[in-house]
């Protein structure tokens, strides 16, 4: 029934999703480097028809993770941005107000002639109720993300970005959505999707979330790369840069990430770096450079006068680390 | 299979032992993915039951460390190593000790035969220095000894000891001892082999319980000393003790903060928002579809923290600066303010320095000299007194003690009408308040909470009424 299996039956070695290995290969021709652990909650995903509840700092590829998923399983993205105050009208379906008065304008004439011939008040009644239906039925129904998702036939990446700038309440209401991937609209009744989406959550860990949330889940903390898996990273992400500055800068970000420093540079920075320092033609690691582009990768004024009061003392640092 | 499903729950068992949660429906989880992936690929099953079981980082680091411990079996290997020099001549020296104790040589009497089933076992398999026989003995001997009910680091030899008991050391003692009894040099020879693997058996027992200790005790041994150190007097707790007390005091206040920095709004369903509704139907010609109540707007606490780092407090100061530290990290707006003879802002210090750093340089600044509540007052009046509205709640930590010079009361009734409350943690008991030189008495009028506040676990509680005062009810 899942996803996976589904497809599975049709080719079973050649299905995206057959095995951990298959899935670190497909996510690297997409452009993201997983690691196994990554790989495996993605399998197990599949596999048991959970949520993937995905941690780490900004910028370590949480929502990267689910769009390029969704690039090589080849399925509709649909993203839910979770804030502060968002509730079921905007996560799940609202009714077309507008078009439902627009269309009672309409009707009115028509109405008043149904409803002229209608022998008493009770039968003109029940005409009514009749009407008053059509106005809550699909036609009238904005989907919102999470409705969409349970609409996808064909399976799709729900991607809820966020999930711990949302409130309690609101946590509370996708537990429904994802134990049962079905939602109830009390007007039309429970929407179940036919085939299960494969959804991530995302949490900056603003907030703790709930138990019963995260019992729902498969847990997955991403954190910060190694530098062999960094290097890999920047190599994908950015074609065409040389394997010495890689490996130097790369170098020089891990130097960085020991420092007590009030944001660390996570991967997107060291990405951003990299592509600035094409930009800019460099070929090396030159002080005068990187200290003109420390703020491509700290994003704090007290940051970047730490690390430049001692920039020399890094970059050895970080030479001597990648051996160039 | 059955045996496979027997570890993955003692595996569950062991990482509850080490307060990673794991509810019945994660654990049926935990089964359906192990039967996903099975046994066979170690790596991948380590994968699979860490997102099916670890929830956060931290649980991920425990269960780690757990997984590791948990699935060491070929250790045995080893330990058991130096003795794998007696290799070659090891085939005839069992064919003889196989026979040795049913046609025992001299006193060989009946009833030992009947043991002879048991204790070849453990000699044979010593001398086939056979790991996995071992191991398999050695689990199925603990399980008898109960060794996985270890609840504390003390219970260790006692388990050790029980668990080789149970595997029939005595038994290959009397072996052995008959060996070197019976004269003839070749048994002497097996029974110094013997001896010599018995030395390593021990090894390797021992290794065997501390690693179930790890696994199913360490996490409650440290439970009970946090425990004990929650209740202890802040003012007797050595410095051995201040790394365990740091996290303790760290998770409080994250804890504190978790629970009262969630809402900021509260609905307020039943009084309407006319301004909003109006504006949210122009949208549907004036029809009002989307009806919009009014809110509440819930204050976050703003605190202004005044710590007493004197000498008289000496022994305390230094765990209400750390709690003050921890505070400051939660709290969105949180003053901190520290004094002995005169009154210091010791927000940057919080905000910059490490913590170690923070404390040692605010006792460096103006610690352990004698009090002034009265000039610490007036110094804190000048300067900061505007800053005080009816948002803010000012908390006191100190003893009150003012080495008899002016206590400038009149500054203190000026602060608790200008501030939402005043609350003052003291470290003495209420019965010395007011003797001596402590003039806690007096400026107890001016507050709306004076508690005795000596342990950790007084701290959370009352910081906890403080937050809670902001929240709905």
């Amino acid at each position: 029934m899942t996803l996976a299996a589904q497809s599975l039956g049709d080719a079973p070695e050649s299905h995206p999703l057959a095995s951990v290995d298959t899935i670190i290969e497909g996510l690297a021709g997409a452009g993201y480097i997983a690691s196994r652990r990554i790989a495996t909650a993605l399998y197990m995903s599949a596999h048991l028809q959970k949520p993937i509840l995905v941690e780490g700092v900004a910028g370590v590829g949480k929502t990267e993770l689910a769009l390029r998923t969704a690039e090589l399983l080849g399925l509709p993205l649909i993203r839910m941005q979770c804030y502060e105050g968002l509730d079921e009208s905007k996560a799940l379906y609202e009714w077309k107000y507008g078009k439902q008065l627009l269309y009672t304008q309409i009707l009115k004439d028509h109405m008043g002639k149904e409803l002229t011939d209608a022998p008493d008040v009770d039968s003109a009644m029940d005409r009514l109720h009749g009407m008053g239906d059509l106005f809550f039925s699909e036609p009238f129904l904005e989907p919102r993300p999470l409705l969409k998702a349970m609409r996808q036939d064909g399976g799709c990446v729900l991607l809820i970005d966020e999930i711990d700038k949302s409130d309690e309440a609101f946590e509370a209401f996708l537990l429904e959505v994802l134990s049962a991937y079905q939602v109830s609209v009390p007007e039309i009744g429970v929407i179940k999707a036919q085939t299960p989406p494969i959804v991530f959550l995302t949490s900056n860990n603003v907030r703790d979330l709930g138990d019963a949330l995260k019992r729902r889940c498969l847990h997955l903390h991403i954190p910060l790369p190694d530098a062999r898996l960094e290097e890999r990273i920047v190599a994908t992400r950015v074609p065409g840069i040389e394997a010495r500055l890689t490996k130097s800068l790369v170098a020089f970000v891990q130097t960085l990430r020991t420092l007590d420093l009030r944001k660390s540079p996570s991967i997107s920075e060291t990405v951003d770096w990299a592509r600035a320092l094409i930009l800019l033609h460099a070929a090396a690691l030159e002080p005068e450079l990187v200290r003109e582009t420390l703020n491509v990768l700290l994003k704090f004024e007290q940051d970047i006068v730490a690390v430049e009061a001692k920039l020399g003392e890094h970059l050895a640092k970080a030479a001597e680390a990648a051996g160039v | 299979m059955a045996a496979m499903q027997g570890a993955l729950e003692d595996f569950l068992r062991a990482l509850r032992a080490m307060e990673v949660r794991v509810s019945p429906a994660e654990a049926i989880d935990a089964h359906m993915a192990v039967a996903e992936v099975g046994y066979a690929n170690r790596e991948l099953l380590k994968d699979a039951l860490c997102v099916t079981l670890a929830k956060s980082e931290d649980e991920v680091e425990k269960f780690d460390i757990a997984f590791d411990t948990f699935f060491t079996r070929e250790e045995f290997k080893g330990a058991m190593g130096p003795a794998e020099r007696g290799e070659d001549d090891r085939l005839d020296r069992r064919e003889p000790e196989a026979g040795q104790p049913a046609g025992g040589p001299g006193g060989g009497s009946r009833d030992r035969a009947d043991e002879a089933s048991q204790e070849t076992s453990l000699a044979e398999m010593l001398l086939d220095n056979d790991a996995i026989a071992l191991s398999r003995a050695m689990e199925a001997a603990a399980d008898r000894a109960r060794a996985k009910d270890i609840r504390l680091n003390t219970q260790r030899s006692l388990l050790t000891r029980k668990t080789l008991d149970e595997m029939g050391l005595r038994e290959l003692e009397a072996l052995i001892n008959q060996l070197r009894g019976s004269g003839q040099p070749r048994d002497e020879a097996l029974a110094e082999r013997l001896a010599e693997r018995r030395e390593a058996l021990f090894i390797e027992a021992q290794r065997f319980v501390e690693r179930q200790s790890k696994l199913y005790a360490s996490e409650t041994g440290r439970r009970m000393r946090e425990k004990i150190l929650g209740d202890m007097k802040l003012t007797s707790i050595d410095p051995d003790e201040m790394k365990s007390m740091e996290a303790l005091v760290k998770r409080m206040a994250k804890r504190l903060a978790s629970r009262y920095s969630r809402k900021r709004h509260r609905a307020d369903k039943g009084k309407l928002d006319v301004r909003k509704t109006i504006r949210r139907s122009m949208g549907y010609g004036g029809v009002p579809f989307n009806i919009v109540w009014k809110s509440q707007t819930i204050d976050k606490p703003k605190i202004i923290a005044i710590c007493d780092v004197s000498r008289s407090v000496a022994a305390a100061a230094q765990f209400l600066l750390l709690f003050l530290y921890s505070l400051n990290e939660v709290v969105d707006k949180l003053e901190a303010f520290a004094f002995s003879d005169r009154m210091v802002s010791v927000n940057d210090l919080l905000d910059d320095e490490k913590l170690d750093e923070a404390i040692a340089q605010i006792l460096k600044r103006i610690g352990f000299r004698p009090t002034d509540y009265g000039r610490a007052l007036a110094d804190f009046c000048d300067t900061h007194l505007d800053e005080l509205d009816r948002h803010t709640t000012v908390i006191v930590l100190g003893d009150g003690r003012s080495n008899y010079v002016n206590p400038r009361l009149d500054l203190m009734k000026q602060i608790a009408e200008r501030s939402r409350a005043v609350i003052w943690l003291n470290p003495e008991p209420e019965t010395y308040w007011g003797q001596g030189d402590s003039k806690m008495d007096a400026y107890q009028r001016f507050c709306s909470v004076a508690k005795t506040c000596n342990t950790l676990n007084q701290l959370e509680k009352i910081i906890e009424e403080v937050l809670r005062t902001y929240s709905p009810r």
